[in-house]
């Protein structure tokens, strides 16, 4: 008899179970979808997304970049060729500078790299093409005329620029420190 | 003169039972992947056409664009033909099923039924078994191993619980008194059979998903293990004739429970039609439901059920059902 009441008791337990979580989809299927209807909404993504590479300029409209070779040096899929020349001036500039994006997988190792911060990633992903050879970007594709996400920084300002004032009058540079007056 | 006309009205019968029953399974599939997609807040389909109305549409013609593929070891001529069985073998059973009230024109009475077999039920439970050919052939004939075993299990489950659902109907058939369909339901006027026999109809209700090798008993197909089971090597349409083999036995079997257990067509005040086919509908909702909420049983748990519960249970109600009647004096 009590043998009969378990086995009764787990039936019933079971039953009870499933009923449960039939009630739980039941609840959910009354819920509004959080899905995001994306060709009709779309995301505002962060500043810092990594999606398509643009070369930006300096505050004085020239281009940054410097061809230093450092980003297409460490991209992984080795998607990024460049050809570096030099201005009358002595400043570097890139004869041409190619993405083939195709091969790109946005890691932004390049942004890193980026001394003068001339290359950056952007939040445009919307990257599809019928043809592979249309996602070879040549420099014309790529040079932009902004900044980017950095609008104060000017490299030929900071460095390769020779000191004409005194110690400690250059850019972000503090006065020189008297030893003498720091002794204990 | 008048064979002629009973053969005009059977082929006319047939085409709108065969077209119902393929429109209502390929917008089964919408309305599964739509309410799955509710059930897991998400929208499901929306993008081809209103609603996504259009996709069963959009689907069935990429089905038929793709290749046809055949693997160089497969047994061809088995493995073309055992999809036609998985999608034939429901139409079949449709034929002995009344889906509405007779009708009658000119003092003429035309029985909404294909054919009225006096042996009904036993041709359903008959023909319910010959589906498992289409797996086990299609599986076997694949000559892969995750087929293989799709098809072994397939057949396993099928006839556990073919055992089950025959006999969950045995106190359907002692009180109606009959195995034709029609009779069946000429017996519920008055009250349909589910008050009459909850544990019978609980029993082929569990029965009938398995039937349908739908999630909780999918394991003839597992995606997660088997990798789609007996139809891991069909692409094209052949692929697309198991599923309309499912979703068309899914409805058959919600038209059965429906007729051995709900009373059929009968219904107050609207359209005998519409009863059946809203009766008809609320049993594979209710296997969408359950897909959306159970997940898979192990192989163990599913033998477990099939044979050391459900059979006892459902010969214990027999013998309680004639009980019963022996004392009422039925």
């Amino acid at each position: 008899m009590a043998q009969i009441k378990s086995v009764l008791r787990d039936l019933l337990d079971d039953v009870l179970g499933l009923a449960d979580s039939y009630a739980v989809t039941l609840k959910h299927l009354f819920r509004k979808p959080i899905t995001e209807q994306y060709p009709e909404y779309k995301r505002l993504f962060a500043e810092r997304t990594r999606g398509r590479i643009i070369l930006t300029r300096d505050p004085h409209g020239e281009e940054r970049c410097v061809a230093c070779y450092l980003c297409s040096a460490v991209c992984p899929t080795d998607c990024i060729s460049i050809e570096g020349a030099e201005r009358k001036d002595g400043r570097r500039y890139p004869l041409w500078f190619r993405i083939n994006f195709a091969r790109c997988i946005y890691c932004g190792l390049c942004e890193e790299a980026c001394p003068t911060l001339a290359i950056q990633l952007t939040p445009d992903f919307e990257f599809s093409k019928y043809g592979v050879l249309d996602f070879i970007y040549e420099k014309e594709d790529l040079l932009v005329d902004h900044q980017g996400k950095n609008a104060e920084y000017d490299y030929y300002r900071h460095a390769g620029v020779s000191v004409e004032g005194d110690k400690g009058e250059h850019i972000n540079e503090k006065p020189p420190v008297d030893v003498k007056s720091n002794l204990p | 003169m008048w064979w002629t006309l009973g053969l005009v009205l059977l082929i006319i019968k047939l085409t709108i039972v065969i077209s119902v029953l393929f429109g209502f399974a390929a917008y089964m599939v919408l309305v599964e992947r739509k309410l799955l997609g509710r059930f897991q807040i998400r929208y499901g389909p929306n993008r081809v056409g209103p609603f996504g109305l259009l996709q069963p549409l959009a689907d069935g013609l990429k089905l038929i664009i793709k290749e046809d593929f055949v693997p160089r070891s497969a047994d061809r001529l088995v493995f073309l033909t055992a999809p036609a069985v998985v999608a034939a073998v429901p139409l079949v059973i449709a034929a002995v099923i009344p889906f509405a009230a007779d009708f009658t024109i000119g003092g003429t009475r035309i029985p909404m039924v294909i054919t009225d077999l006096n042996i009904g039920m036993l041709f359903v439970l008959a023909l319910a078994s010959l589906a498992v050919y289409g797996v086990a052939l299609g599986g076997w004939a694949s000559n892969s191993k995750y087929s293989l075993l799709g098809a072994i299990r397939g057949s396993a489950q099928l006839i556990s619980y073919e055992l089950s659902m025959g006999l969950s109907l045995v106190p359907v058939v002692m009180i109606a008194g009959s195995f034709s369909l029609v009779d069946i339901v000429n017996a519920q006027a008055r009250l349909p059979f589910i008050l009459v026999q909850p544990v019978s109809f609980i029993i082929f209700l569990i029965s009938a998903m398995a039937e349908s090798n739908r999630i909780p008993f999918d394991l003839p197909e597992s995606e997660n293990e088997l990798i789609g089971g007996f139809h891991t090597e069909y692409s094209g349409m052949r692929f697309g004739l198991f599923f309309v083999g499912e979703y068309v036995s899914m409805i058959v079997l919600g038209a059965l429970t429906t007729v051995f257990f709900l009373g059929g067509w009968r219904g107050p005040l609207l359209p005998s039609l519409f009863w059946f086919l809203f009766k008809t509908m609320l049993i594979p909702l209710f296997f969408i439901w359950t897909r959306a909420t159970l997940p898979r049983l192990r192989y163990d748990q599913l033998m477990h059920l099939g044979w050391k519960f459900l059979l006892p249970v459902a010969l214990i109600n027999i013998v309680v059902t004639g009980g019963v009647m022996l004392l009422m004096g039925w």
